[in-house]
């Protein structure tokens, strides 16, 4: 009795439109360069003062119109498939799928999302990259499994972002566990030293996702989860939207600039998020991503 | 500008300096982390490689598959260091030329320069404007490896700069250094 009650509390979401969901959004994310990036590449092209870097600005726009117009990725590498889902509490999945093999081990959302990076990357002519294996090192062939952050949130909407990473700029990422004493000033030396160390590799203009506080494991989520924020916003918070800005301004006198062949425009953006942390750390994360930051999102 | 035709000859090589803009015509080969262990493999068995090496170019790249229709999908550079380790031997079979994006480490630059060849740069992230300039595509060995099988291009006008050149000057260095601010 009382279990009837709650169940008629909740609502169903079927699996099914799940799937087709986060397939139309892999596509989506891969076709279009966001108009927050392709404004910024815009505006860079008015301050840069390296004709090489004014060039390589304007190759990226170029591209960016041919992938939507010819429903190419913007970038051959469509990465991991990494999302972060918001699952209100009163949402309950009902399992429609048909698939062949369903995993017993496996939820049915998780699955729901993995049917939907198969068709999306299948059908969409994405690359698949990703290996079952990191020893063995053999293709799975349809860019499963996901990478998937769950959150359980108050209410009855399920929230989808989806965002493809690429692995070039993730290669130059690190995690630092600095002193609390070391600050915003400390946040800023080993930001620009990961900057500077990658120089070149990842594509840039970059975008710099940064994450602060929590434990290890947690920055590094924060820092992944901050390049989802459109670059035309800026933290809530004054006192980070000042340390993005100054950040910013101090990657951009590096030198690296568009392709590390030398100019203004290194990066893009830095976007940071922070967590509470215990009183004797600091975690700092630095994500690298590319110009190429794409993100989607839906709810349900 | 300079045009080049392949295949890149020594004579070619040693033409190119850092900074040059290329547009290059002719037939490239790919190869990126997988393929380049299976050759390095290979040579160690003393078997032959998949390709013809001397005075050929290999551009690192996975490209996104090609719709219907279509000669390849999306084909933009990888980061080159990871094949940093299995590039020395190639060059002395004869590789003259490597196309990908990002450092490459003082063995590569000292064997580039001993036995000439050249680093080009293709801009990372240009993937659907590259695939433009690729007239034909056709996967020619490690079918099984997917999108890292080693394909035969033929390129037209494919732009590219020259990063580091066979006396193992490097742009990067040179290009910071003029717009630092300290």
């Amino acid at each position: 009795m009382h279990n009837a009650m709650h169940h008629s509390d909740l609502r169903i979401i079927e699996l099914s439109e799940v799937t087709a969901k986060v397939k139309s959004m892999i596509l989506s994310a891969n076709y279009n360069l966001g108009e927050d990036i392709k404004a910024k590449l815009n505006d860079a092209i008015k301050t840069e003062e390296s004709e090489t870097g004014i060039n390589i600005l304007n190759q990226l726009l170029e591209n960016a119109q041919i992938a939507a117009n010819k429903k190419m990725p913007i970038c051959q590498d469509t990465g991991i498939a990494v999302f972060f889902l918001e699952i209100g509490e009163d949402i309950h999945f009902h399992n429609d799928l048909a698939i062949e093999k369903m995993q017993p081990l496996q939820s049915g959302i998780e699955q729901a999302i993995n049917e939907g990076v198969r068709q999306g990357y299948t059908d969409g002519y994405l690359r698949k990259s990703i290996v079952k294996d990191p020893f063995d090192r053999v293709n799975t062939g349809d860019n499963t499994p996901a990478v998937i952050h769950y959150n359980i949130v108050p209410g009855r909407q399920l929230k989808i972002y989806f965002s493809p990473k690429g692995i070039g700029s993730e290669n130059m990422s690190r995690i630092y566990m600095l002193k609390p004493s070391e600050g915003m000033e400390g946040v800023k030396r080993v930001v620009l030293e990961t900057i500077e160390a990658a120089g070149p590799n990842p594509c840039p203009p970059i975008i710099v996702g940064v994450g602060v506080g929590g434990s290890f494991e947690k920055a590094a989520i924060l820092a992944k989860k901050s390049l989802l924020r459109p670059i035309n916003q800026t933290s809530e918070d004054e006192a980070i939207a000042r340390l993005e800005r100054d950040i910013l301004n101090a990657a951009n006198d590096l030198g690296i600039g568009p392709q590390g062949f030398g100019g203004r425009t290194t990066a893009l953006s830095v976007n940071i998020l922070t967590y509470p942390t215990h009183i004797a750390g600091l975690p700092v994360a630095v994500n690298m991503s590319c110009h190429a930051t794409r993100h989607a999102e839906i709810v349900i | 500008m300079i045009r080049i035709q392949t295949p890149l000859t020594k004579e070619i090589v040693e033409q190119l300096k850092c900074g040059d803009q290329v547009l290059l015509t002719g037939t490239l080969y790919t190869s990126r982390d997988a393929g380049h262990k299976r050759m390095i493999e290979q040579i160690k068995n003393n078997q032959p490689l998949p390709f013809p090496i001397q005075e050929s170019i290999l551009y690192y790249v996975g490209p996104a598959p090609a719709r219907e229709g279509e000669v390849i999908g999306s084909a933009g550079p990888t980061t080159s260091y990871r094949m940093d380790e299995f590039t020395p031997t190639l060059l002395e079979l004869g590789l003259t030329g490597m196309i990908g994006k990002g450092n490459r480490n003082q063995d590569v630059v000292d064997s580039m320069i001993k036995n000439k060849a050249i680093y080009f740069g293709a801009v990372g992230g240009a993937a659907a404007l590259l695939a433009n300039c690729i007239k034909k595509s056709e996967v020619i060995a490690y079918e099984d490896l997917g999108p890292e099988a080693l394909r035969k291009l033929y390129v037209e006008d494919f732009p590219v700069t020259v990063v580091i050149d066979s006396k193992g000057d490097n742009l990067y260095k040179i290009a910071k250094e003029k717009y630092v601010r300290k």
